[in-house]
């Protein structure tokens, strides 16, 4: 089942940029902090997990094709990177909780 | 399917270390791309190649150059560095293998895949290397014309 990214907000994620991509699909979830790797190995469409948390990780999500950025582990986001994902619309959310709880949260909401 | 006139050109002087800028070319050549509605997936090949490029240059190089040319059936982009040049380009087109600096890589860069990753999503790819610098030579081919 396809989920939006606005469909997290339900849960246990917090939007801190890119409110404009709110309706991007969610397809899938892929957790790297490798950024190369990221771009190799996700499938368009999906949620990434990481906690790499500087402006870099907007590009790779954009050019990747990936519907948003889930920072985990409660890390901060760098100023440079909210203002760059609200200037491209892509979504940045902060989990409390490690990559793996987001992603048994991600794995319950994309099969019910 | 958008026409494409003329072909598009875009020129970008790449800055060493500058990692608060990297993106700035991939993210250009990604606006143009998608007002000229090609396949997601293709445009996601030319942008991760043109990324990897440029941060190549950024992460391992004195600095370079970046020109980029959009024609109606392919991408075509050169990415010029001015040295140190690589030092074992066998290994460097290995998954894994990297020569990052420790900086580059608790950023996440230095996964050793900048290069796999770029041949693996372009349809030429063509590596020139030496102490006064590298050339990476780049083509996407736009096989599906949809709509024609």
């Amino acid at each position: 089942m396809s989920i939006k990214v606005s469909d997290l907000l339900k849960h246990n994620f917090t939007l801190i940029a890119g409110e404009g991509g709110l309706n991007k699909d969610v397809d899938d979830v892929y957790i790297c902090d490798l950024l190369s790797w990221v771009m190799a190995k996700a499938k368009q469409k999906s949620a990434w997990i990481t906690i790499q948390s500087h402006v870099n990780i907007v590009a790779v999500a954009l050019m990747a094709d990936l519907s948003c950025i889930i920072i985990a582990e409660g890390v901060e986001a760098e100023k440079e990177t909210i203002d760059h994902a609200n200037e491209e619309g892509l979504p940045v959310l902060n989990y409390a909780g490690s990559s793996y709880e987001a992603a048994i949260e991600l794995y319950h909401l994309l099969t019910t | 399917m958008e026409r494409l006139a003329a072909s598009y050109r875009l020129d970008y002087d790449v800055r060493a270390r500058d990692y608060v800028s990297g993106g700035e070319v991939s993210s250009a050549l990604r606006a143009i791309l998608k007002q000229l509605s090609l396949p997601p997936d293709l445009v996601r090949r030319c942008c991760v190649a043109c990324y990897e490029a440029e941060m190549n240059i950024i992460i391992h190089s004195f600095g370079g150059h970046m020109s980029i040319e959009i024609f109606p059936d392919r991408l075509e982009m050169i990415a010029q560095d001015s040295g140190p040049g690589i030092e074992d380009l066998q290994k460097a087109m290995q998954e894994g293998y990297s020569t990052a600096s420790e900086e580059a890589r608790e950023m996440g860069f230095g996964a050793g895949m900048g290069l796999p990753n770029i041949k693996a999503n372009t349809d030429y790819f063509d590596i020139q290397t030496g102490k006064e610098g590298t050339t990476l030579t780049m083509k996407v081919l736009f096989l599906k014309k949809e709509g024609e």
